[in-house]
């Protein structure tokens, strides 16, 4: 797939010396250890994360806006520590999850893209300008008052992204946005991720989502295995999976 | 399933703020079981008709909607009146509870959810007194509206896959495997949402190390 890529944002995206940096991150779900001493510094406008199920590839993905802190290590956000930070980390850092229907939390469409801005404490007229100015970018603005149970699953992870986005981070993190998808609302959910001028970080098992990435890691057993362009990137992946 | 009740129009009763439609509502109530007579209630059913179907232009079918899920109430109550009272009690009860249903529903298909529940935390914010933030109250009813429908389907999905290996939702047998796994997906979901209002700055509360279920690293 080849979608247009805006022109990054100056502020957010590429002064090398912000961006998102792991240092000898570790953690662990009690005993059981799901990444182990990860250094990484995310500077580059779209970073893809691939990896089998249960290879940490989700906490990875957790750790960047505070969402999970690690048992050992620091994760910096702008020089920002997650675990001491988080308000200010999660202002920059917008999640997007897999299913869009643990995510929708009001009723109706309108009132869950305002969600996010209520908890910032945006004023109500700039919120009912933002969410209506963010419905119309993902085409949702003739179903603002319906039902978000009554959307398509397409349009429901539009709403979540849309959600995320009306917050206007600085980086937005996915975790495997379009695996519940079919085939067309796939391409247009990758479609909106491709002309995002935020950071973006995908977690993905859709390998031509990665298409004209600047960067892949490829996690297995909590490490980072292979730190490259997508293609040589996605081919250590397979050859990785062929082996098991 | 749909608890979407709230009807989009440009209309006088849309505008009308919630608390003073959920007053007038009360008022109704008060007014029908003070004034216990047929003719009363006759009247207050065609103005809550009038109101819904002329001033707030809402579809026939949505009030229509909101009748049919009371019809075996209100013929129950009407037989129950017409077999110990007698048939004008009998037809007040049943009239006064239909008008107060359709009351209710103009009510919700002419008011927000957010205008309903700015409403709750309103008349919860008394309790700030003692610790209670009633902004969470009215996330709690909201999300309970929104997820109700989701529930809904889940366990109806969980119906769906146990009829396509045979299995039957009856019976307590039905019940228990039709629970069992609806509870697991809950909890299950239950954390992915506190983790998506974390995301969206609902709490500032920093998260608790490893809380996170190790099925879903």
């Amino acid at each position: 797939m080849r979608f247009r890529r805006p022109e990054p944002r100056p502020d957010a995206v590429t002064d090398p010396a912000r961006g998102i940096e792991l240092r000898g991150v570790s953690h662990r779900y009690g005993d059981r250890p799901v990444l182990a001493d990860v250094d990484l510094h995310l500077t580059e406008a779209r970073i893809g994360v691939v990896g089998a199920n249960g290879s940490g590839k989700s906490t990875l993905a957790r750790l960047l806006n505070g969402l999970v802190v690690p048992t050992a290590g620091q994760v910096l956000v702008d020089g920002l520590d997650t675990r001491t930070s988080v308000r200010e980390v999660r202002r920059r850092v917008g999640f997007v999850f897999q299913d869009p229907d643990a995510q929708i939390v009001h009723p109706t469409v309108a009132e869950d893209a305002a969600y996010g801005l209520e908890n910032q404490g945006v004023p109500a007229a700039e919120r009912a300008e933002r969410v209506a100015e963010v419905l119309a970018r993902y085409g949702l603005a003739g179903h603002a008052d319906h039902p978000a149970h009554l959307l398509s699953g397409g349009q429901k992870q539009l709403l979540a992204i849309a959600g995320v986005l009306v917050m206007r981070p600085a980086r937005v993190v996915f975790d495997e946005p379009t695996t519940l998808l079919d085939l067309v609302n796939a391409r247009r959910v990758a479609r909106v991720i491709h002309e995002l001028e935020q950071q973006v970080v995908v977690v993905t098992h859709q390998l031509d989502l990665l298409d004209g990435f600047d960067r892949v890691l490829v996690v297995d057993g909590g490490r980072i295995v292979e730190d490259a362009a997508p293609r040589p990137a996605v081919a250590a992946y397979r050859a990785l999976m062929e082996r098991r | 399933m749909t608890l979407a009740l709230y009807v989009p129009r440009r209309s006088l009763v849309h505008r009308i703020p919630a608390g003073g439609k959920l007053l007038a509502l009360a008022a109704l109530a008060v007014l029908l079981f003070a004034v216990p007579a047929l003719p009363v209630t006759g009247a207050a059913l065609l103005a809550v008709l009038a109101v819904g179907l002329g001033a707030a232009r809402l579809p026939a079918a949505t009030l229509a909607r909101q009748a049919r899920t009371v019809r075996w109430w209100l013929a129950g109550l009407f037989v129950f009146h017409a077999l110990f009272s007698d048939l004008p009690t009998a037809a007040l009860t049943v009239l006064r509870l239909l008008a107060l249903v359709l009351a209710a529903a103009v009510v919700t298909a002419t008011t927000r959810v957010t205008e309903m529940v700015a409403v709750i935390e309103r008349l919860c914010a008394p309790l700030r007194v003692v610790g209670v933030r009633p902004a969470r109250i009215g996330l709690v009813v909201s999300m309970a509206l929104r997820f109700i429908p989701v529930l809904a389907e889940r366990a109806e999905r969980i119906r769906e896959a146990q009829a396509a290996r045979g299995g039957s939702a009856r019976g307590l047998r039905g019940v228990r495997t039709t629970v069992t796994p609806l509870l697991v997906q809950l909890l299950q979901m239950a954390h992915t949402i506190s983790e998506a209002l974390d995301a969206r700055g609902a709490d500032d509360v920093p998260p608790a190390r490893g809380r996170r279920s190790p099925a879903a690293a």
